[in-house]
This record gives structure tokens, C-alpha cells and sequence, in this order.
């Protein structure tokens, strides 16, 4: 089975079917990165390129791993080194990777819609690695991938997503697998955080972590973009971490055995208490480890490998 | 040569709106009904099914020269008005250099009178390089032509400079415009901010944005009895408060444009670059209460905003594609669409796109008046058509209506008793 698509831009349009193609496909290669050699011949041959307009270490490192174990050509494109600074549009830079044969390209770009003018633009299959506010398709797959992993089913799940819910991308595809999945999404953080008509999303918002937190099995931290509070979002970092931080004492009033996630980079102190983020529920590592499973699924998705 | 149109529909809104003659000599109307004097050796033109209306006056369009001519100059401005009916034209000032003094004023209009298609007519800077903090020379501007002043897309903050120009304008009875939008609330947005650009994560503009500058500039009319001109609203809350500081006499006068009666923000679906436009499409509602104020006279005029882009800024992402959509060569067949619908007569719809800008601005044109000058449309009001960009006379072809299948189509455009515009295939 292959996923039907020529693209992965966005969770919006997936059914749910695919999204469990896509965790069941993740499953296969999680056993080859616990091999001692972590490597299969799947994508030998293709070319991925990361086309990274915005600086990331993690989901770009994490990509070229996944790639990189598939057996691919891997090429990193990343705005300094490449001919953006000379002006270049995206879909020009995009047009002449492609006429390198390019089969998949990865694109993180700081703009909403870049991963679908692309996509239109070029034959090869673009995967989004997150646009401005709007998706990051693979974090959120990752995401399900390790609630998965602990055991827990989608179907009735109370999940939690705690922070600046107006400028995350992770939160945005997050809400969109999960409620397919049937997980009943919480949106918790200060009303300057929670966009207009998210409830039409299908998450129900709250503005006091406490209430949020009362019996949820996931706790999904957001990191906080601390330049944020000179756009009167939040008065101080101080007052912030007090009423939207995640403290052991917090994680108390989610349900026994409840899970914290976090995307990173993470603001210790600032969203999450240090203690939480070292704890026995924090499964922030288990996110980075699994991150590459679920890409080199998406990656051998995506090429229409069998 | 004397020119005789026989036989159309003709509407000189206000004045004549029955099957009839209309006779032009020396650039100027000289009869219009039924029976009329027909000099000898005049030219004759047949109109029989067709309708003859007062050409039209935008006052709203971007012809971009000076300074950015291959999105559009004025030259290809004027052709792409006359092949709208449009026979005036107002321009804004935001070129480069802005038009903010005599100088580019009088450029613009030489370049006009070179072109020789319509009437262009420039809208001077409210403040000195539109940066809202000094006033222009608003009496030079007014001396050497401009019809109105306006900072357009960079609206005057400063409502303390904003009060300054109202006051000034009334001494040479200028009217002043206003593009109501709090810049502070709608920073760095690039739609309307609602349910659709939560989903698309893409930074909102709220409908607030307007509603609160046209708060403030209704305010500022009645402080100072200044003639308020507000460009294209597009918000339900615009159009009660419109209708409101009329109801109370205030010198207030509105424009919609035809996307903000036509089109949702629902086309932005897809991060459509040529659904970005500022105002922002906004929603169902806000349509609705833009058609009741079209309706009930809150909105005097329609006009396009006309704002030509070239292909390549539209292809750029959403975000950083640049705001705005042509609209001469279409605002015809969608003010028609309202009369079809039954939101407007097709007399009312002719006065939105002639004699009411005319008013608006105190210009002698939109009439068919013995006397007036001889600016004429002929319209085929039942020819259907498909909008196809590329046959567009303007250098641009940023339309959201490409494709679309309308109705109502310039057959031929008159600009002081010259034939400047025919239609393919016309006779």
C-alpha cells in the first residue's frame, strides 16, 4: 500500500485511514533504527533534497537521518548557502532542484502556503516541514506515533495543548489528526493565544491550565517564542510561566499516568518546570527518537517505494 | 463629424431612461430622446438592443507611473478603462515618487493627454510622501488638477494630522479619502481574520481594522465638516456606521468595490495570491451588508481598486505576494450580476459606476446632459463572455474572476465625442 498522494502538505485533508497507514508504515522502520545496522536499501537511487528556509537543527537532522537510512541522496538547500540571498523566488530555487532530479523535497519555509505554492509548482513530491503558523504535518505524526507507542487509543483521548495555540503549526496539525482519530483536543493559554474560531477545529478552548489539565492522558507543550511579549501577548515571561507553566504539581491534576510532550527546543523554566520535563511522563525524547522512524515511513510513503 | 447613436436603451440616471436617439457633435452631447434634430452629414451608429449610458467614473484605480510602469502605466491604464467603460479615472497617489506635489500631478496628466483614451484624473497625497506626518501642498495639488487627496494604502494614523487635513481641505472644498484601516490591528496580516485564516494559520486582519478608522474618521467629519470620501469598505460595521453619520447630514460618501459584493474569503482557500487583496475578502455577512448598503444608497459608488500586479509577485507565497486585484475590465459584468440578483435596478447600477462618483468628486461627467461632454458607453447588457486575463488591455493579469462566465459586455467606449474603444468583432 502506498499513500495516494503526490504530496504531504498539510493533515487538514487526510482521512484517517491514511494517518494509521502512515503509523502502521513507521512501525517497520522503528525496528530497523533499533538494528545495529540501521540502514535498508528502500530509496536507493532517489534524491531527497531539505530545502530549509528557516533554520532548524532538529526536524532537518531528523530528515536527513530518515533519508539517509532509506538509502537515499540526501542534499541540504538552506537560504545562506544557496542563491535565496541573491534573490531567487522560492519556486525559481524549486524549479532548479527539480531539474536535478530531485524525487522528494522538503521544504521548511517561515510562510504559511509556501509548502503548497510549491507543491503546485514542481513534479517532485513536496513534504512540509512546517509553514509559518499553518501545518507541520510530521511533528503531529510523530506526535500520534509516540501516544501510540505508550498504549493509549485515540478514540476517547483527552489530550491537552498548552501555549501560544495562535502561532503554532504543531498545535494546528495536532488538532487536525487527532480529532480525526477521535481524540477530543483541549486548547488551553492566555485568549491573546487562542486563534478566533478554533473551536470550528473541533478543540475546545479553556484560558486556565488547571481546568485544562483536569483528567487528560496527554499534556502537549507548546514552546513559548519569547520575543512574543514585546507584541503585547503576555506581560512578562515571569507571569506567564506562572499561570501557563507546567509544574509537577500540574501534571497532578491530569489524569495517573498522563504523558508531557513537547516539540523542542524547549524553554525550561519558562513552560515547563525542569523536574517535568526529566520526569518518568515526559516522552520528549521517545518524540525526537520516533521522529525519525515516522519520516523514513513517510519518506518510503511518498516515493510510491514498495 | 456629428455622431448619431440610434435606437438604444439609453439611462442618463436621474434624468432619461427610455429607448431613444443620442446625438454627440464637436465632443459634446448635443440631443438626447426620441425625435431629435439630426445634424446633416452626421455618422450614424445603430444601438438597437444595446444600452447607452454615461461612461463610466472609477474613482479608484493604480496606474503605477510614475515608478513602477511594468505593472502598469498609464498609457495601458487608460486603454484597460476604456475597454471597462471607463471613461474617468481617478488615480492614487502611491507612486514612486508618491504624488505629492504639482510636479507629478502635472506628469501624470501630460502622460493622459498623451495617451488619449480617458480621462485621467489624479488624487494628490494627503501628507508630504504619504508618510502621515506632514500635509502636501493640498492647494497646489488642487490648482494643478488633483480631484481629491488620500493617503491610500498607507491611511494617516495620526488622527491629529488627520483632523489638520480635513480642516485644510474645506478651503478649497477638496474631498478627502480615507483607506480605513488601523495599521497598528492589522499588522502584518494578509487576510480576514476569522475561522479560515485559523485554519491556514495565516496572520488576520480584523474586521475591526476598518470598522474602528471608520469610527474615527466619521468622528473627524463631524468635528470639522470636511467632505469624507471612505475607499472600498467591505465590513458590516462599515456600513452601519456609514449609514448611520448620513442619517445625522454628515458629508459622508462610501465606495464598495465588486470583489467585496462578489467573492468570501473562502477563495483565499488554497493561499489563492489572487484572492489577497486589501481590504481582505471578508465574510457572508459582511457581503450581505455590503449589498443592503449598495441597496438602500449607504454605498454611493462602486469602484474597482483597481491595483495591477505583475504575474510574478502573484506567484510568490501568500504571504509575500502583494495586495491587490485589477477590476476595469470586469466591474461592468459584476455591477450586473446585481441587478440580476434584484439588489439593484439596472438605472441604479448605471448611477454607481456614472453620475454618483461624478457627484462624489464634483465632476462634470456621468450625465448624458445636452452640453456635457460626450463620454459614452454602448453596452450588449445580454452578451455572455468568459473572463480571459490574457485578452486583458492591462499590463497585468491578476483576476480571481479568470474563467468565470458573465454577462454584459462594452461594445463601444466614446471619450469627448471620439470613438476610443470597439469591441472584437462590433459593427
Amino acid at each position: 500500500m502506498s499513500l495516494k498522494r503526490k504530496d504531504l502538505l498539510s493533515l487538514a485533508p487526510l482521512s484517517a485511514e491514511e494517518i494509521k497507514l502512515i503509523l502502521e508504515t513507521a512501525d517497520s522502520f522503528k525496528e530497523v533504527t533499533g538494528r545495529e545496522i540501521k540502514k535498508v536499501p528502500a530509496l536507493r537511487g532517489r534524491t531527497v533534497v531539505n530545502l530549509f528556509f528557516e533554520p532548524s537543527t532538529r526536524t532537518r537532522t531528523s530528515f536527513e537521518l530518515a533519508a539517509k537510512r532509506l538509502s537515499a541522496d540526501v542534499i541540504n538547500f538552506s537560504p545562506s548557502s544557496s542563491s535565496v540571498v541573491k534573490g531567487e523566488t522560492l519556486l525559481d530555487t524549486a524549479r532548479n532542484i527539480e531539474a536535478m532530479q530531485a524525487d522528494i523535497i522538503v521544504l521548511r519555509h517561515s510562510s504559511a502556503g509556501a509548502a503548497e505554492t510549491l507543491a503546485r509548482g514542481v513534479k517532485s513530491s513536496v513534504i512540509n516541514a512546517g509553514d509559518g503558523w499553518h501545518e507541520h504535518p510530521t511533528q503531529a505524526l510523530l506526535d500520534l506515533y509516540t501516544i501510540r507507542e505508550r498504549g493509549l487509543s485515540f478514540q476517547g483521548l483527552r489530550v491537552a495543548i498548552v501555549g501560544d495555540v495562535s502561532h503554532s503549526r504543531v498545535a494546528r496539525s495536532n488538532i487536525h489528526a487527532l480529532t480525526k482519530l477521535g481524540a477530543e483536543v483541549r486548547v488551553v493559554g492566555p485568549p491573546t493565544m487562542i486563534p478566533m474560531g478554533i473551536d470550528k477545529l473541533g478543540a475546545k478552548a479553556f484560558y486556565n491550565l488547571d481546568d485544562a489539565l483536569r483528567g487528560v492522558q496527554v499534556i502537549m507543550m507548546l514552546r513559548l517564542q519569547l520575543e512574543r511579549q514585546g507584541r503585547a501577548l503576555f506581560p512578562t515571561i515571569r507571569e506567564y510561566a506562572r499561570l501557563y507553566g507546567l509544574t509537577a504539581e500540574r501534571v497532578k491534576m491530569a489524569e495517573p499516568g498522563a504523558i508531557v510532550m513537547h516539540p523542542g527546543p524547549i524553554n525550561r523554566g519558562v513552560e515547563i518546570a525542569p523536574e517535568v520535563a526529566d520526569s518518568l511522563s515526559s516522552v520528549i525524547l521517545d518524540q525526537v527518537a520516533n521522529g525519525v522512524a515516522v519520516r523514513m515511513g513517510i519518506l518510503y510513503l511518498m516515493s510510491g517505494a514498495n | 463629424m456629428a455622431l448619431l447613436i440610434e435606437g438604444g436603451h439609453i439611462i442618463d440616471p436621474g434624468r432619461f431612461n427610455a429607448t431613444g436617439d443620442l446625438v454627440i457633435d464637436e465632443g459634446k452631447i448635443v440631443a438626447i430622446g426620441r425625435g431629435v434634430k439630426i445634424p446633416p452629414g452626421a455618422a450614424r451608429v445603430s444601438a438597437a438592443g444595446r444600452l447607452v449610458v454615461p461612461g463610466f467614473v472609477d474613482l479608484h484605480v493604480h496606474f503605477r507611473e510614475p515608478g513602477y510602469e511594468y505593472k502598469e502605466t498609464i498609457q495601458s491604464g487608460a486603454a484597460s478603462a476604456v475597454a471597462g467603460g471607463f471613461t474617468t479615472v481617478c488615480c492614487m497617489p502611491n507612486t514612486n515618487p508618491v504624488n505629492d506635489n504639482q510636479a507629478i500631478t502635472e506628469f501624470i496628466l501630460e502622460r493622459a493627454r498623451a495617451a488619449r483614451l480617458a480621462n485621467v484624473l489624479p488624487i494628490g497625497a494627503i501628507t508630504k510622501g504619504s508618510e502621515g506626518k506632514e500635509l502636501a501642498e493640498i492647494g497646489d495639488l488642487r490648482r494643478a488638477g488633483c480631484v481629491a487627496i488620500s493617503d491610500d494604502g498607507k491611511p494617516v494614523m495620526n488622527s491629529l494630522v488627520m483632523r489638520r487635513a480635513m480642516e485644510y481641505a474645506l478651503a478649497f472644498d477638496i474631498p478627502v479619502i480615507d483607506h480605513c484601516e488601523d495599521l497598528h490591528l492589522a499588522e502584518g496580516g494578509c487576510m480576514n481574520e476569522g475561522l479560515i485564516s485559523t485554519e491556514l494559520g495565516l496572520p488576520g486582519i480584523p474586521a475591526a481594522a476598518e470598522d474602528v478608522m471608520v469610527a474615527r474618521n466619521v468622528s473627524l467629519a463631524e468635528l470639522t465638516g470636511a467632505r469624507l470620501h471612505l475607499a472600498h469598505i467591505s465590513t458590516a460595521g462599515s456600513v452601519r456606521m456609514v449609514r448611520e453619520a448620513k442619517s445625522r447630514g454628515l458629508r459622508v460618501t462610501a465606495e464598495a468595490c465588486p470583489h467585496h459584493f462578489m467573492l468570501t474569503e473562502e477563495v483565499v482557500r488554497g493561499f489563492n495570491t489572487l484572492a489577497k487583496m486589501n481590504p481582505p475578502l471578508r465574510t457572508w455577512q459582511d457581503v450581505q451588508a455590503i449589498k443592503d448598503g449598495l441597496r438602500d444608497g449607504t454605498i454611493d459608488v462602486i469602484a474597482t481598486d483597481h491595483a495591477p500586479h505583475a504575474t510574478q509577485e502573484k506567484q510568490q507565497g501568500f504571504t509575500e505576494a502583494p495586495f491587490g486585484i485589477v477590476g476595469l475590465e470586469t466591474a461592468l459584468p459584476l455591477t450586473l450580476a446585481l441587478v440580476e440578483e434584484g439588489i439593484l435596478s439596472l438605472e441604479s447600477a448605471v448611477e454607481k459606476l456614472s453620475a454618483a462618483p461624478a457627484r462624489v468628486f464634483s465632476l462634470a461627467k456621468g450625465t448624458l446632459q445636452p452640453g456635457a461632454d460626450a463620454d459614452v458607453a454602448i453596452i450588449d447588457p445580454q452578451a455572455q463572455w468568459e473572463v480571459d486575463p490574457g485578452k486583458f488591455r492591462s499590463k497585468s493579469r491578476n483576476t480571481p474572476f479568470a474563467g468565470w462566465k458573465v454577462k454584459g459586455l462594452v461594445m463601444t467606449t466614446i471619450v469627448g465625442g471620439r470613438v476610443v474603444f470597439e469591441a472584437a468583432g462590433s459593427a
